[in-house]
């Protein structure tokens, strides 16, 4: 384990307020979080425990009413749609829970997308996302199309896109909840595997038997960190 | 940016809704097509004018007597009997930049030959008016100087007349009968065919101008003198000096009215020309609005699509697309509709344009300008009707677009 760990994702202060009617709700209610680099994070959380926004906010979809939120030693709390899009298409990698693969491209095009809006040209683009194609073991299927693909399968294919452009961290919302036992223990094997090899990961999910994957257990309740353990556990980089 | 990407993914989204695109696009399709279709015949028409007023002689001047005017009664135009041989030959003389000046007489008589009987008009002229009406002989030859001074009785007849008397022999050589009187014929007039106003111009017999006022009609007036100008820029110029010789010569003095007039074939030309093109503008126009509402067609299509595809754009989004790459993504999808639209447009109006000049009754003529015009528009209708679904696209929040079912 190296001495300075570096801190990939840091938030101070950070609130999130809606207005219903004329009465504010804090949909969070002032979080501080540090996330090292390699760390392998549960975000866990009841329905409207303020979780979905809180990853909202991680994964730079959003942006907080108040507060500080460094990713990477920059800040974002408060950039704007197009600085935002851009940090997303550089720092972060998706994985959703419906996969959310655009149907009428094969999944080679699919997992290149973001390499698209990162202006790689198009052999590079190619060359990139068949290498990771092959990481999640679905270079034969390159030129299927999502619907030819099983849950597992789409959902590999959307590990690829997430990794193709070396993200800091990967944000995955119940990555596992539309997939069977099957699909779902190889997926986080995968995530395991990218655990080992220094990802820094943030899984949403709300099944506690997919969160202890994860080295470190976060509990969102009420727009709080309300628990927080394994705090630190980085796993030696091989 | 990403030029060549949002163009792939244009047509990968065009081409997934084949029947769709296609629908959108005939709306443009057909106002391409109806546009230059309707053009081309709207030119077609100002080109047949223009060729026909033309044929009538380019820089040409007409001048003819006045109306009679007795005891406030007037009579018709051309009516006056005081435009005479002399006038012409003073105009020739004394006016400059002018050409050729053809004095001429005309009547209509019945023309016999053998058994045969023709009712044609009967004009008599000087040898230069060949080169004033641009007329050509296709057999024969025309009227020579020698056979208007010696009164000469010869007849060049036109292709109508030959047809009608002659049949197929040559009429060359043969004797005709005017008003009774023999004729001998020493051409044929190559066919000029109608004129704009619909009158056929190769139906008259042409014989010397001294026989015709003479020996013919007994008239010592001439009907009309034409006079070709030497350069079109010249013809006000020309015209005013005719009119102040014509009135020193009939001695009309201050304000009275001229007992001739001189008319202009190039402002005949001009107001034929323009009307036409109003028309062909009308047309257009007309034509041009099934272009709007093919635009409108598109961004129809367009905010559908865009509502169809939220969650597309959500994804997008939440990979890193800025708001302009979602822009460029809708424009270039309506844009290509507009080029693709406005090319088979272009093929379809052509097409249209050449079946209307083969099986109608009409010239078209396709010039490169509407072509050229419509196809921009219909491309700048893509843009423009792209621009507020496009706009709608980029603008969408990603958190919402991802969650859009």
């Amino acid at each position: 384990m190296g001495n300075i760990e570096k801190i990939t994702i840091s938030l101070r202060g950070i609130k999130k307020l809606y207005k219903v009617g004329d009465q504010e709700v804090a949909a969070l209610n002032g979080i501080d979080l540090d996330i090292k680099e390699g760390e392998f994070a549960a975000l866990m959380g009841p329905s409207g425990s303020g979780k979905s926004t809180l990853m909202n906010i991680l994964g730079c979809l959003d942006r907080p009413s108040v507060g500080s939120y460094k990713l990477d030693g920059q800040e974002v709390a408060h950039l704007s749609d197009d600085m935002l899009a851009k940090t997303r298409n550089q720092k972060i990698g998706f994985v959703f829970q419906n996969f959310n693969l655009l149907s009428r491209i094969s999944a080679l095009e699919n997992v290149a997308l973001p390499l698209v809006y990162a202006g790689v040209d198009s052999d590079e683009r190619e060359e990139r996302a068949m290498y990771f194609l092959e990481q999640v073991g679905l270079a034969d299927r390159a030129d299927h199309q999502p619907n030819e693909l099983s849950g597992g399968q789409r959902q590999r294919v959307a590990i690829a896109r997430a990794l193709v452009n070396d993200p800091q961290i990967i944000m995955a919302d119940e990555p596992t909840g539309n997939l069977d036992t099957k699909s779902t223990k190889e997926i986080m094997e995968i995530f395991q595997s990218m655990h080992e090899k220094g990802r820094t990961i943030i899984l949403v999910t709300h099944e506690p038997d997919i969160a202890v994957c994860a080295s470190r257990q976060l509990l969102v309740r009420d727009g709080v960190i309300t628990r927080d353990e394994g705090k630190g556990v980085v796993l030696d980089v091989v | 940016m990403l030029f060549k990407e949002s163009f792939s993914m244009a047509f990968t989204a065009l081409l997934a809704n084949k029947m769709r695109s296609l629908l959108t696009m005939l709306g443009i399709i057909i106002g391409v097509g109806a546009v230059i279709a309707m053009v081309s015949v709207g030119m077609g028409v100002k080109s047949d004018v223009v060729s026909s007023i033309s044929s009538l002689g380019s820089n040409m001047l007409i001048v003819s007597p006045g109306s009679t005017n007795r005891g406030g009664v007037r009579g018709a135009a051309g009516s006056r009997t005081n435009l005479k041989y002399d006038d012409a030959v003073a105009i020739k003389e004394k006016v400059k930049n002018i050409d050729f000046v053809s004095p001429s007489v005309s009547r209509s008589y019945q023309i016999v030959y053998g058994n045969q009987n023709w009712n044609s008009s009967v004009m008599g002229v000087t040898p230069e008016y060949m080169s004033i009406r641009s007329l050509e002989v296709s057999t024969g030859s025309f009227v020579s100087e020698s056979d208007n001074n010696k009164r000469n009785r010869v007849a060049v007849i036109g292709s109508t007349v030959a047809t009608n008397l002659f049949g197929t022999t040559n009429p060359v050589g043969q004797n005709i009968r005017v008003n009774n009187q023999p004729f001998k014929v020493i051409g044929v007039l190559e066919s000029k065919g109608q004129s704009s106003m619909g009158q056929d111009q190769d139906d008259v017999v042409i014989v010397p101008l001294t026989t015709a006022m003479e020996r013919l009609m007994a008239m010592d007036y001439v009907s009309s003198v034409n006079i070709q100008v030497s350069d079109a820029n010249k013809m006000d110029q020309v015209q005013e000096d005719i009119e102040v010789l014509l009135r020193q010569r009939h001695k009309i003095i201050g304000g009275k009215e001229d007992d001739f007039n001189v008319r202009n074939m190039t402002s005949l030309m001009e107001t034929m020309s323009q009307t036409t093109t109003m028309l062909t503008i009308l047309l257009g126009s007309i034509a041009g609005i099934s272009l709007v509402v093919g635009g409108i067609g598109i961004m129809n299509i367009m905010m559908v699509s865009v509502t169809e595809r939220t969650r597309e754009i959500g994804i997008r989004k939440a990979l890193g697309a800025t708001f302009q790459n979602i822009m460029m993504q809708f424009l270039i999808e309506s844009v290509v509709i507009g080029v693709i639209g406005g090319i088979i447009g272009i093929g379809l109006g052509c097409g249209l344009s050449m079946l209307v000049g083969k099986f109608g009754n009409f010239t078209t003529v396709i010039t490169p300008l509407p072509v050229f015009v419509s196809f921009s528009f219909s491309v700048g209708i893509g843009l423009f009707f792209g621009i507020y679904p496009a706009r709608k696209a980029a603008k969408l929040d990603p958190i919402e677009a991802l969650r859009y079912e």
